[in-house]
């Protein structure tokens, strides 16, 4: 399947990656591309199939409710970008 | 020192013949003097190695040292290493220094390694050639114009240089087999949930697993033995005995059934690859084994729903790289969305991106069902092939690659063709079952490499079958010409 | 044109977890920003979620006390966003199978009717963090100690025709969630959270009119009020010829004022699809039945039990069986008095404010349902009064103590013995010669009312501790006696 432009832009923006504008055009050629490699699917019998979302027909454990965690937040407040009185700061959100 | 293998080194060091410090300076050295050839690691954690080495070294002399005590690795910089840079390739985590350690790591810890360093890799193990780090390419010790292979390329790399003995590696679609083949190295990607994930940066949950990647099958046993296990902290990590890998090494192979599926034979594979790996065949056969031809019917469907599941996991595994908590942010954002947009866009490589947008595409409103619930569909189907052919026969057998290594840009301008590289190794991580890559053979000067899949959680038969054919051929010896003594 | 009004909720319920529904990080509420996140819940880059049982099985709880059916299978979704909040950029949530399926509440109507609300399901999911709007520079702060917590998300059929309807049924449903043990119920801190989504048509008609979503409601009156303040907008809208927009919007409760959220104008596509971090929560009859065995009795049949067996008021019963608690401490203080208006009245008197002034709850209170119970027996049996009694109950509330323990060390023993009743009535009268005189003065109809005077002087001459039934009888008498 052939995408435009514009669908390549609504899919960034989903995405939230910025692209520029010199960038647009060999995604949306690359994608195409790779639309129609997938696109081969399609042709596949699949009718009845169980969809697999997992390799191992394993069902999920329990973990026992135990606090295991301590207060770790100078070290993994470490590595971040912004934080003031222990907060990670973004620009304002607006409700 | 540098061309022994992990088994040999770890036979030195018991016998006192060097100390673990002495062996990790040699590595350290080899590193420094000759790594700007291959550019395969990322970061040297030399002040740590050293630590390591002379910790193990006192353990030695306390009597209290195992198997791998004091054993010089590098680790694919996707694993989470404490205080250590661990970057993923990316530019988004060229500054982040994790504040944990990845399970594997605190096993490798445990058992005594010492971490040389973090090697290269594609960006966030998206790649077939390595092309698509951060930190540049790494480059084939066979020919450094050409790739090592990719993902876990740098590992590769690092290894066929004896720059290192052994290193860990990662593979999503073929990320440990495919460098592995294309570096003359061997690797192993065990099943789906042997191997703890926690902490090894997720690309496609479902389809990642972490391997050992080595000279021999007898270095991958060795370290497969750290690797596999339960972990409590990783949900899809199986509950299951680990038996020591290195104990069946030796079984006979007399009556091993092997199966070729003619799929894996068919047009695009180059023909010298393909006289490679028939010739590997025969030494089976030489082994006793017995060879019958298989069908893999949908082997056709493995590239186009591995295309759609892999992206569409990763799509949302790297939602969390946003510029809030860790990792790199966009200078001065105006507003929320302007620092999501940018810090993503300026922080994640051109394949990311790209693979984002087909995963973001493949399960938004509308496409769902035609793509991701299509190629869900798909991989039962794929995994029934696997499942009915591994009731006929013990192990499967191809080649790794239908081409060996390539040059560094022939392929990266057209991601389809890339992805052409990864047609024999995908269906193994859609199916999760586990498979290797050994030495099998070269061609045009480079590499061959054989592929080896077993049914789940038959990892020791693979390695067993891996270390007889090591006996019994040398090519697994083979070094490249430009390394250096 | 007369209009109906049309209400749907969902509910947010915390789960009274000690972690969260992922990570081994502790769930307790007002820690400093941050301290109670762990990697995972910052969603560090290799971090991955191992599911909390206890969340699964106070789900299930739920899922059986609205008679719902249970899911044997349940399977964990990625809800794909991006927001400051959401460490992962997914909410893990359910979709297509949620543990809890279709199951029905009964609420009770302000004229006494019965009403079932159905319960369309209810999902596990985690909660978000939260963003601090005050001023860092003109930044929004992200505390990430909520992120992780478990919740269960209730969805509820359009059932409900008013906004009075809609808190009754908040109000059942959070006795409900209290008395089962799985939330706090403690709404000023979140705990229980409603989103309201309202809809007007014209009364008669079956098609429903465009909704709109208040979301985050954490009060009953600020529901009430944001229904009503939205009904009516609604109305105004439509009947001035304008059409409603489906929209999400914010009610403020201390302005009183709502309005459209702007954040989430764009249709979202959440991209749904299993998380592949998760593997299916499969589970079989003999987890369910086993759950079902520490099910708590239910608001519902407490309620039945006390207008039955005790003879409460339709009211009475209502309050005490509110809470499980404070049922189960009522029926408790009940059975050892043999006396349930008795018990009803002091668990909803004595009890109630002093548990109010120490502004504690019903869990916490330094008086057992045992020492209660003990304590009212002793006025069954005419030991104590009921003045004596409260003094009793204070120096319990304060020091403990049984009731028998209390009497017997201050000596609070009510005096019935006739004889000493008798003298001090002798000394009262002997004491008080000018209200004698009045007394004897007086109409023989209205010396009964000034007989309370007397009263008075002979309870405090006796320390209170005067059988007043015998000292009106001996009091009387005597008085009388001089009249002649």
């Amino acid at each position: 399947m052939a995408l435009e432009r514009s669908d390549v832009e609504k899919i960034a923006h989903l995405a939230r990656l910025q692209l520029r504008e010199d960038e647009v055009e060999g995604y949306t050629q690359t994608l195409s591309d790779i639309l129609a490699l997938v696109d081969q699917l399609q042709a596949a019998d699949t009718a009845d199939v169980e969809p697999m979302a997992h390799p191992l027909d394993a069902v999920q454990r329990l973990r026992a409710d135990v606090v295991s965690e301590d207060n770790q937040r100078e070290l993994l407040q470490s590595v971040a970008p912004a934080v003031e009185n222990g907060l990670f700061l973004v620009p304002k959100v607006i409700e | 020192m540098f061309d022994k293998t992990l088994a040999e080194l770890a036979g030195g060091l018991a016998a006192g013949d060097f100390s673990s410090l002495e062996l990790t300076e040699s590595c350290l050295n080899r590193i420094k003097t000759q790594d700007a050839a291959y550019n395969s690691f990322i970061t040297v954690t030399e002040e740590l190695a050293l630590n390591q080495a002379r910790a193990a070294d006192s353990l030695r002399a306390s009597g209290k040292a195992g198997i791998f005590t004091g054993l010089p690795m590098a680790h694919k910089d996707i694993f989470c290493t404490q205080g250590v840079r661990t970057s993923c390739a990316s530019r988004m985590l060229d500054n982040f220094i994790a504040p944990y350690d990845a399970t594997l790591i605190r096993k490798f810890n445990e058992a005594g390694a010492v971490t040389l360093g973090k090697t290269n890799m594609d960006e966030f193990a998206m790649g077939s050639s390595n092309e698509s780090s951060f930190y540049g390419p790494a480059r084939n010790p066979w020919d450094t114009e050409r790739v090592p292979g990719g993902s876990s390329g740098g590992s590769a790399a690092a290894i066929a240089a004896r720059l290192v003995p052994a290193a860990t590696g990662t593979d999503t679609g073929g990320s440990i087999r495919q460098p592995a083949a294309l570096c003359g190295i061997t690797g192993l990607k065990p099943t789906y949930g042997r191997v703890s994930r926690y902490g090894m940066i997720a690309f496609a949950s479902s389809l990642d697993q972490a391997g050992p990647m080595a000279r021999t099958a007898e270095d991958a046993a060795l370290m497969l033995n750290v690797m596999a296990g339960f972990d409590p902290l990783d949900s899809t990590c199986v509950e299951r005995e680990v038996p020591d890998y290195s104990a069946s090494l030796n079984d006979s192979l007399e009556g091993l059934r092997i199966g070729l599926p003619k799929e894996y034979f068919a047009d695009n594979l180059n023909p010298a690859i393909a006289e490679q790996v028939q010739n590997a065949i025969r030494e089976f056969e030489k082994l006793g084994a017995t060879v019958k031809e298989i069908s893999l019917p949908n082997t056709a469907l493995a590239v186009p729903a591995y295309y759609i599941i892999a992206p569409a996991e990763a799509s949302t595994n790297l939602s969390r790289f946003d510029g809030v908590r860790y990792g790199y942010r966009c200078d001065n954002p105006v507003d929320l969305e302007d620092l999501y947009k940018r810090t993503r866009g300026e922080g994640f490589g051109d394949e990311v991106k790209r693979r984002i947008m087909v995963g973001t595409y493949a399960l938004s409103a509308g496409y769902y069902d035609a793509y991701y619930r299509k190629a869900q569909q798909a991989r039962r189907l794929i995994q029934q092939d696997f499942v009915k052919a591994l009731a006929e026969v013990d192990v499967i057998m191809g080649p790794t690659t239908p081409q060996p290594a390539f040059r560094i840009g022939e392929k990266s301008s057209d991601p389809v063709q890339m992805y052409m590289e990864d047609i024999y190794t995908l269906a193994l991580n859609l199916a999760g079952l586990p498979g290797m890559s050994v030495p099998c053979g070269q061609a045009q000067g480079l590499p061959v490499g054989l592929q080896i899949i077993g049914n789940y959680f038959a990892e020791a038969k693979l390695l067993n079958v891996a270390h007889r054919f090591q006996q019994a051929t040398d090519w697994h010896t083979q070094a490249p010409a430009s390394i250096k003594g | 044109m007369e209009w109906e009004t049309v209400i749907g909720l969902e509910i947010h319920v915390q789960l009274a977890t000690k972690t969260k529904i992922f990570s081994g990080s502790s769930t307790a509420f007002g820690a400093e920003p941050n301290t109670q996140a762990c990697a995972v819940d910052l969603a560090l880059p290799g971090t991955l979620p191992v599911f909390n049982e206890n969340a699964l099985r106070m789900a299930v709880m739920f899922g059986l006390a609205i008679d719902a059916e249970i899911g044997k299978r349940s399977v964990f979704e990625r809800k794909n966003y991006f927001y400051p909040d959401l460490p992962k950029g997914y909410q893990t949530t359910q979709l297509a199978e949620p543990v809890v399926g279709r199951g029905h509440v009964d609420i009770e109507r302000a004229d006494g009717s019965t009403h079932r609300v159905r319960i369309h399901h209810a999902h596990l999911e985690e909660d978000a963090g939260k963003s601090l709007h005050e001023d860092f520079h003109g930044m929004t702060g992200i505390d990430l100690n909520r992120a992780g917590t478990p919740l269960i998300e209730i969805v509820t059929e359009p059932d409900m025709r008013s906004a009075d309807e809609a808190v009754a049924f908040a109000r059942t449903l959070h006795s409900l969630v209290t008395s089962l043990g799985i939330c706090d119920g403690n709404m000023a801190e979140g705990s229980l959270r409603f989103d309201v989504n309202v809809s007007v048509r014209p009364k008669g008609t079956e098609t429903l009119g465009t909704r709109t979503e208040t979301k985050n409601l954490n009060s009953f009156r600020f529901m009430e009020e944001a229904i009503e303040l939205e009904v009516e907008r609604q109305i105004d809208v439509l009947e001035s010829g304008g059409e409603i927009r489906q929209e999400t919007r914010l009610y403020n409760g201390d302005t009183k004022v709502a309005r459209a959220m702007r954040s989430k104008e764009e249709a979202n596509d959440y991209r749904y699809f299993p998380c592949p971090d998760l593997l299916p929560i499969v589970i079989d009859d003999a987890y369910v039945e086993a759950v079902r065995a520490t099910l708590p009795i239910l608001p519902a049949q407490w309620k039945a039990t006390f207008v039955e067996q005790y003879g409460l008021s339709d009211y009475d019963a209502s309050v005490l069986s509110s809470n499980n608690v404070q049922a189960a401490y009522f029926d408790q203080v009940a059975k050892a008095c043999g006396d349930g208006k008795l018990a009803a009245n002091w668990v909803m008197g004595e009890l109630a404010k002093h548990l109010n002034q120490h502004d504690t709850d019903i869990q916490a209170s330094p008086v057992s349902a045992e020492q209660l119970g003990g304590l009212l027996e002793r006025i069954k049996d005419n030991t104590l009064s009921g003045n004596i009694a409260k003094k009793v109950f204070e120096i319990m509330w304060q020091d403990g103590g049984s009731a028998d323990e209390i009497i017997e060390a201050k000596g609070l023993k009510q005096v019935t013995d006739s004889g000493a009743i008798e003298q001090i009535v002798d000394q009262v009268i002997a004491n008080n010669t000018k209200q004698v005189e009045q007394y004897q003065a007086a109409e023989p109809d209205k010396r009964g009312k000034m007989l309370g005077f007397f009263m008075g002087q002979v309870m405090k001459a006796s320390g209170g501790k005067a059988n007043p039934g015998a000292v009106t009888g001996i009091l009387k008498q005597k008085l009388d006696a001089l009249c002649d």
